[in-house]
């Protein structure tokens, strides 16, 4: 697995992102905002009927400019590719960051489960691990969001107030272990930004942050959300 | 390293987050239990090992993972709850209801071209699959002509996979599955209803042996003609899968047929050239008459 970022600033390596009931136009919605050079592979799960057939795969390659695939087993994870995890198998990252498969039990009642897919890349990628959670109505995600924020990555969820079924995030909000809630809207640019190739040389032509200041930013953040525990 | 977080979250990730520790950790547990009872999970993926360790380690008692070590060493009821763990029994009979109907199609009207044929169900769990097969050989009345052997290496579900008493629960969803891989008759006829289980047919055990097997230490067995071993391979490392696709291969007539789990698959393997696609979605191959043709 190569590193998603340049040396310099911070080395966000990838992004898992969670999303249920309710949760799949979000999806679709923020993969479309995301220019065609964002540099970290997303790994997805969304709550699918049993039998979807990768439709829902094919309509998010549709509004999306990145490439859309279906992680297989044993493969190595690319960057700047979104993965959209099969209906009846748990996704799983080895530690060289390829992809492993699983048909073990069902975890919150589903074989696709978002704690599931968070829990291995939060060991994979640790501080270098985004993980996003949108709307869903159960609390399936809150603690794999909890396992990706004690490695030292940053979490990200959707704000309750614009969820269609506000479950989930509020789940993982009570559990104690996000640093960022934004609306639905911000979160495509807020992505983009920390996830961009671009991003250092942009951030120091503008003046306005470099990757460090990224950092430090994080930090402040993660500092507050702390505190309002 | 750790990030604080309120009170007591600190040592709670300590605890759950992986460090570079508790890989050796893991490492020199599969080891002891490599080198004390010949069980070789040192070549399984390693990303659900983990997955599994951590998880039996809330339920064992041990503080940490190096504490079990010992225990494994020296406790067999210990390593035999750990075993299980690692032992993945989750299977579902006629899962992936498509498969089967290709293998009612695509398979089953070569077997019939041999006077007698065997049929090898590596990794079988509780039995499930086996029992699916049983039943479309029969429907397609090739079942007195086949020889079945059903494998594992955990003696536990093996006894089950024997029994074949499975909960109502599951039998309803196999009746689902069963009409949509193209059954023939009505699924109750295949079990007998005892209060919330059903129990096998005896007729369907009759050409079946289940017998202990280990694909990471035992070699072949026999001559087969169809090899059937899904949702096995993706638990093994790259090596692993080698080595048991191996045992396959050697195992298998030419035009004998091999059928995996819907997420594995031969691109990458050693033995690729070794075999055609019959049905990529379904996940069949044929070992080439020739062995030029490759299954890419």
């Amino acid at each position: 697995m190569k590193s998603g970022l340049n040396e310099g600033g911070h080395d966000f390596r990838a992004v898992v992102l969670g999303a249920s009931a309710g949760g799949s136009e979000a999806f679709a919605g923020i993969l479309s905002t995301l220019p065609a050079d964002f540099a970290l592979p997303i790994l997805a799960v969304q709550h699918l009927h049993p039998m979807d057939d990768g439709q829902f795969a094919s309509h998010l390659g549709s509004v999306s400019r990145l490439t859309v695939a279906t992680p297989r087993d044993k493969r190595r994870i690319d960057r700047g590719r979104v993965y959209v995890a099969p209906s009846n198998y748990h996704v799983l990252v080895e530690r060289d960051g390829s992809i492993a498969l699983s048909v073990d039990e069902k975890v919150n009642w589903s074989r696709l489960s978002i704690d599931v897919l968070f829990e291995s890349p939060a060991q994979t990628w640790a501080d270098s691990l985004i993980a996003v959670i949108l709307s869903d109505a159960s609390a399936d995600g809150a603690k794999g969001t909890r396992a990706v924020k004690e490695a030292g990555g940053l979490t990200i969820v959707q704000d309750p107030a614009s969820a269609e079924y506000p479950v989930m995030p509020q789940a993982a909000i009570d559990a104690g272990a996000v640093d960022e809630v934004l609306t639905l809207e911000e979160i495509g640019p807020r992505l983009a930004k920390l996830g961009t190739l671009s991003n250092t040389e942009l951030g120091s032509r503008d003046g306005e942050r470099n990757m460090n200041d990224e950092r430090i930013r994080n930090s402040e953040l993660r500092a507050r959300s702390e505190r309002k525990d | 390293m750790a990030r604080q977080g309120p009170t007591g979250q600190t040592r709670q990730a300590e605890a759950c987050r992986p460090s570079e520790t508790e890989e050796i950790e893991i490492q020199l547990l599969l080891e002891a239990i490599y080198q004390r009872y010949g069980y070789d999970f040192r070549s399984y993926a390693r990303a659900s090992i983990d997955r599994r360790t951590r998880q039996f380690l809330s339920s064992s008692g041990c503080a940490s993972l190096s504490e079990m070590i010992p225990k494994v060493l020296h406790d067999e009821t210990f390593f035999s709850r750990l075993a299980q763990y690692f032992s993945i029994s989750v299977t579902e009979m006629f899962r992936d209801p498509f498969v089967y109907q290709a293998v009612r199609e695509k398979v089953v009207p070569l077997l019939r071209t041999w006077p007698f044929f065997k049929v090898w169900v590596a990794g079988c769990a509780t039995g499930e699959e086996v029992y699916s097969l049983a039943i479309l050989l029969k429907e397609e009345g090739v079942y007195d002509r086949a020889t079945v052997y059903a494998t594992d290496f955990n003696d536990s579900t093996l006894d089950r996979a024997r029994e074949g008493i499975y909960e109502m629960g599951k039998l309803q969803e196999a009746t689902r599955n069963y009409q949509q891989a193209g059954g023939k008759a009505s699924f109750s006829e295949y079990y007998h209803a005892r209060y919330d289980a059903g129990v096998m047919d005896h007729s369907l055990k009759e050409r079946i042996t289940f017998a202990n097997h280990n694909l990471t230490v035992d070699t072949s067995f026999g001559e087969m003609h169809l090899v059937f071993c899904r949702n096995v391979l993706i638990y093994f490392n790259r090596d692993l899968q080698n080595r048991a696709l191996g045992l396959f291969t050697d195992s298998l007539v030419h035009g004998g047929f091999l059928c995996l789990g819907t997420a594995e698959d031969l691109r990458l393997a050693d033995v690729s050239d070794r075999y055609e696609v019959v049905d990529g979605k379904a996940r069949i191959y044929k070992k080439s008459e020739c062995g030029t043709r490759s299954a890419e």
